[in-house]
């Protein structure tokens, strides 16, 4: 058995909802987040963004803004070289636009003055003229052979002869006799969906605080999501050593993703060179929508058949997802994720990105999955419909299991999806009566998660305290869950040990916190950080007590003689051992590095109420209820926010938002009153309940829970409708006005 | 950019028609300074109206109510006199916005800022409401609908502000409502609405009526057939999909991110049928 493998344990700390180390600074408004780094002589930044879907550029004259008094420096794209690598280009490009503007919004210029109305004034000195090009916003179109190609010469060897040049990418994943499965099917269903891209809608926009010394040397204070990622990004995109950038992570009033990638903090950092002054740069919302995010758009095709008695015989689907103006390969994601739930023998899914004149796709909560999902669990639910099955129990005879092989290729080990079906089908709300016009839906979800790198160092102070330096922006409970699992491993109280996340230069590389792995790696980490600690404190007492170290063993947060032949010395606690610690070698340190593997698959479903208005199509979701398998919830509380605001956020995808483009190519709607996040009031109380079966590949269990929740309700509420109008609608979101074109369409 | 708080009506008229850059008024400040820091509009000279007497205010006049400009959301929803004689009207104040802006938003604000989806306008103009217009010569009072002269633009002139809006007296058997349709449940504009303004006789029979939409055209829409649809009627079922064919036909939308033409043209007639019915039954009507 390897070292950190699941073993069974009665847990003392671990699943209690203790007290978040983060809440009083929040709720009192003294966290500090990405603006509100301040440093003397700061300037301002502010960029100039194209108002163009499409253009060439043909010139950038910043000779009058740059003469105004107050204007201390200007960058274009031509003070950054584009890096030789690929995608990093891309992100570099996305920066500061460099020939082309490809889409509205994308950055142009930008400036640093003494204030914000001295940089806006600026902005509108800078001449840009641009050759406007055809421009391309819908995937459908983009895709078509005659379509304005967005750019040239981008496709992979992966895409076949004879398709449009914006088509980029093509994959495939599945196994069995596609024909033969259709061949033993009683129905088959085969739909045509679409999806509209959306945005994370953190509440925090873009910020960062960028200081470049004279001497090469630079400091980046940014909101993000993996500081030691955009270490690289800008150390390379600057060219600069990473030793000479160090980047502190404030505190993220929201990511989801979307702050995995930079935008603002390589132009801060080259104008901070620039001008030799610290810069400060702050989007406004109207940014954010146009330049940052969203996730892709899609148009899927599905092909689903079914035996009578509900057994799937074979699944096919063709994605296509548009990652925006540039290479995007969530395709893949959706492409593996799509069939997941279901223990198939025949199954095919074909992903290709195609590009359009958008801005550049970032990571969304699960990205890729819940499209392809969504549009495979209508089918089912069509299906069951159809040949009058209840689709529960379609998911339960059909559901993956330990064995399965998965559809895009693995053999799945413990997972929890039949466990989760159950527990819905023996939930109240499955039977619930419905009231009048009321009807219910559900769907699974699923979620790869993942494990990856991360360094931990945990430092035994004197007074019996511990400190841990870890390198994950803490976005979703993660430090609570941390300290939670080093005091459940050290045996000593929660409220003894506090978590920080260490600048780039403290601690080694940490991956982003990203695919749900911080509270399933880190974790991982912490545990081995404690019991390396707990060695080296074994080690102390048996040098106090001058007996053999192998002679100590450690439990309930102290060092113990292992049994009679040791000696009978009285325990040594944590703390006992910390304040010897100078005589008897000095500070104690626990350390743990790992690129952690067996990150463990996620399953969810959810069961939801609606009411449609069918005068207005307006639909209310009236009950919703999540269950999700967490492998060991850590911090339930925050496991249950993770679950509820996956939701959340798929409950506004399905129904009201989208990036709205006009026949300009310009985004209709970049801002939160016509981009329709739900609000409190449009949601009703979200159930979650938690199963706990085990990932074995984590000490206690983990398994990461933060992305499966936003998979399951674009599905869950479309079958919800249609089951209420009886009628099925094809493309998200079910905004009203297209919601009572289909009760009339219907009718 | 000047920002003034003058004391005096006339000392308002006087910097407003003095300014030879862009003129702004200052009551609530929830559009205003919003389309400021969005760079919409920048502003030479910005008069804060909140300091001329009467501007915050709610007034008991000839039975009727004088509501200063700069009286808030929040304000007349704690009025009660005022929200027993017109619950429509201060029902579609209060949707203008959130909790907060509540606190400052002003129905003269929502009427000057002339979009054709404000809320309160349309039960302003059901509710038959004038506005005094100050200016440099004596002020006039003007019927609420004569305001707007397209999305954005007002027929005010160089130099002219409104100082307050007033509410007529109500008899018995009197009473109005307000409803729009909106994505969401609150913190939204409207797609379409509709303010319905009715009173009965003795026998519960609509004998007057004005009904105004709102959303559905470049101005607020005073809707003469849908009011002559249900006058004469104890709002059975015919008059008020009578009501809904008028309002429907009324509306002259356009397509935009919000919602289509056909989806506003429909959604308006369900929201003056419903709207009606809860004004019947506040008057005091039963079925």
């Amino acid at each position: 058995m390897a070292f950190d493998a699941y073993v069974k344990r009665e847990f003392k700390q671990v699943g209690t909802r203790v007290a978040r180390p983060d809440g009083v600074d929040k709720v009192t408004g003294r966290a500090l987040y990405g603006a509100d780094m301040v440093a003397p002589g700061m300037l301002v930044g502010r960029v100039l963004r194209s108002p163009h879907a499409h253009a060439r550029i043909v010139s950038i004259d910043t000779s009058e803004a740059a003469a105004m008094p107050g204007v201390k420096g200007i960058v274009t794209g031509r003070d950054f070289s584009v890096p030789k690598d690929e995608f990093l280009a891309d992100v570099a490009v996305n920066c500061l636009a460099q020939d082309k503007a490809l889409y509205d919004g994308h950055a142009i210029a930008a400036v640093a003055a003494i204030n914000a109305t001295v940089a806006r004034d600026a902005l509108k000195k800078i001449k840009v003229e641009y050759e406007v090009l055809p421009h391309v916003t819908d995937i459908d179109v983009a895709a078509k052979p005659d379509a304005p190609v967005v750019l040239e010469g981008r496709a992979l060897e992966t895409v076949p002869a004879g398709m449009g040049a914006n088509v980029t990418h093509r994959c495939e994943f599945g196994h069995g006799d596609l024909e033969a499965g259709f061949a033993k099917a009683d129905k088959i269903v085969e739909r045509s969906f679409r999806t509209a891209a959306t945005h994370q809608g953190y509440i925090e926009p873009h910020a960062c605080l960028a200081s470049f010394t004279t001497d090469g040397r630079a400091d980046l204070w940014v909101c993000t999501q993996g500081h030691f990622y955009f270490r690289t990004l800008c150390s390379e995109m600057l060219g600069m050593e990473a030793s000479q950038l160090k980047v502190t992570a404030s505190e993220i009033g929201g990511g989801f993703g979307g702050k995995t990638t930079v935008y603002l903090e390589p132009v801060a950092l080259m104008l901070s060179k620039k001008t030799g002054r610290p810069v400060k740069m702050v989007m406004t919302r109207d940014e954010v929508f146009r330049a940052t995010g969203p996730t892709v758009s899609t148009s899927i095709d599905v092909k689903i058949g079914m035996t009578k008695d509900g057994r799937i015989t074979a699944g096919w689907a063709d994605m296509r997802y548009s990652g925006g103006a540039f290479q995007c390969l969530t395709c893949e994601m959706g492409a593996q994720a799509a069939f997941a739930a279901y223990d198939l023998e025949a199954v095919q899914t074909v992903g290709w990105n195609v590009m359009t004149n958008r801005p550049k796709e970032a990571a969304y909560r699960a990205p890729g999955a819940p499209q392809a999902i969504y549009a495979v669990e209508s089918v089912v639910d069509e299906l069951c419909q159809g040949l009058g099955l209840d689709p529960l129990e379609v998911r339960i005879k059909n559901a993956a299991k330990k064995g399965t092989k998965a559809s895009y290729g693995p053999t799945f080990d413990d997972i929890g999806l039949l466990a989760t079906l159950e527990a819905a089908k023996k939930h109240p709300h499955y039977t619930a009566p419905l009231a009048e016009g009321q009807a219910r839906g559900l769907s699974c979800g699923f979620w790869f998660n993942f494990g990856g790198n991360t360094c931990v160092t945990m430092n035994v102070n004197t007074d019996g305290t511990v400190g841990i330096a870890e390198g994950n922006p803490d976005i979703g409970g993660s430090r609570a869950s941390i300290s939670l699992m080093a005091a459940e491993e050290l045996g000593i109280p929660y409220e003894k040990v506090r978590t920080i996340i260490a600048d780039t230069a403290s601690l080694g590389y940490a991956d982003t916190t990203d695919g749900s792995r911080v509270t399933f790696a880190v974790g991982i980490a912490t545990i081995n950080a404690a019991r390396d600690a707990i060695r080296k404190m074994c080690k102390r007492a048996a040098m106090l007590w001058g007996i053999d170290e192998d002679a100590v063993e450690w439990k309930d947060g102290a060092a113990h003689p292992a049994g009679p032949n040791a000696g009978k010395f009285p325990p040594m606690s944590l703390a006992d051992i910390a304040a010897k610690s100078f005589q008897t070698g000095g500070p104690i340190a626990g350390h743990y590095e790992v690129n952690a593997d067996g990150a463990g698959v996620s399953f969810g479903v959810h069961l939801c109420d609606v009411e449609v208005d069918k005068e207005t199509g307006a639909t209310k979701v009236v009950r919703y209820t999540v269950f999700q398998d967490a492998g060991k919830a850590v911090h339930p509380d925050y496991v249950e926010g993770q679950m509820q605001g996956g939701a959340a956020q798929g409950i506004g995808w399905a129904l009201n938002e989208e990036y709205i483009y006009g026949a300009d190519g310009r985004l209709q709607n970049p801002g939160f009153l016509d981009y329709r996040i739900p609000v409190a009031s449009d949601l009703p109380p979200i159930e979650a309940v938690i199963l706990e079966i085990p990932n074995p590949g984590h000490p206690y269990g983990v398994r990461g829970v933060g992305e499966t929740s936003i998979v399951p309700p674009l599905a869950a509420i479309s079958n919800a409708i249609s089951r209420s109008i009886g009628t099925r609608l094809q493309e998200l979101p079910m905004s009203p006005p297209r919601v009572l074109k289909a009760i009339k369409g219907a009718a | 950019m000047r920002y003034e708080k003058p004391q005096t009506v006339a000392e308002a008229a006087r910097l407003l028609s003095a300014e030879k850059g862009v003129a702004r008024i200052l009551a609530g400040g929830t559009d205003m300074l919003v389309q400021m820091k969005s760079g919409m509009v920048e502003p030479d000279l910005l008069v804060d109206i909140k300091a001329l007497p009467g501007t915050r205010t709610i007034v008991k006049e000839a039975g009727g109510f004088r509501i200063g400009a700069g009286v808030s959301g929040a304000q007349l929803s704690e009025d009660a006199d005022l929200k027993a004689a017109w619950p429509g009207v201060v029902e579609a104040a209060n949707l203008i916005g959130s909790t907060q802006v509540q606190g400052r938003c002003t129905m003269v604000g929502n009427l000057c800022n002339a979009s054709p989806a404000a809320d309160s306008v349309p039960a302003l103009v059901a509710a038959g409401a004038k506005v005094r217009v100050a200016g440099r010569g004596a002020g006039r009072d003007v019927a609420v609908e004569e305001i707007p002269a397209g999305p954005g633009k007002t027929k005010l002139k160089k130099g002219e502000f409104i100082t307050s809006v007033f509410l007529p007296a109500r008899g018995a058997r009197c009473a109005d409502a307000y409803l729009r349709f909106i994505p969401r449940t609150e913190m939204d504009i409207a797609v379409a609405s509709a303010a319905v303004n009715l009173s009965l006789d003795e026998k519960g029979v609509i004998k007057d009526a004005r009904v105004a939409l709102g959303a559905v055209a470049p101005t607020v829409v005073l809707c003469e057939p849908a009011a002559k649809a249900i006058i004469g009627t104890r709002l059975d079922d015919a008059a008020l999909e009578k009501l809904a064919a008028a309002c429907s036909a009324a509306a002259k939308p356009i397509d935009d991110k919000r919602g289509s033409v056909e989806y506003r043209k429909d959604v308006v007639g369900v929201l003056a049928k419903r709207a009606a019915r809860i004004a019947y039954t506040r008057a005091g009507g039963q079925k």
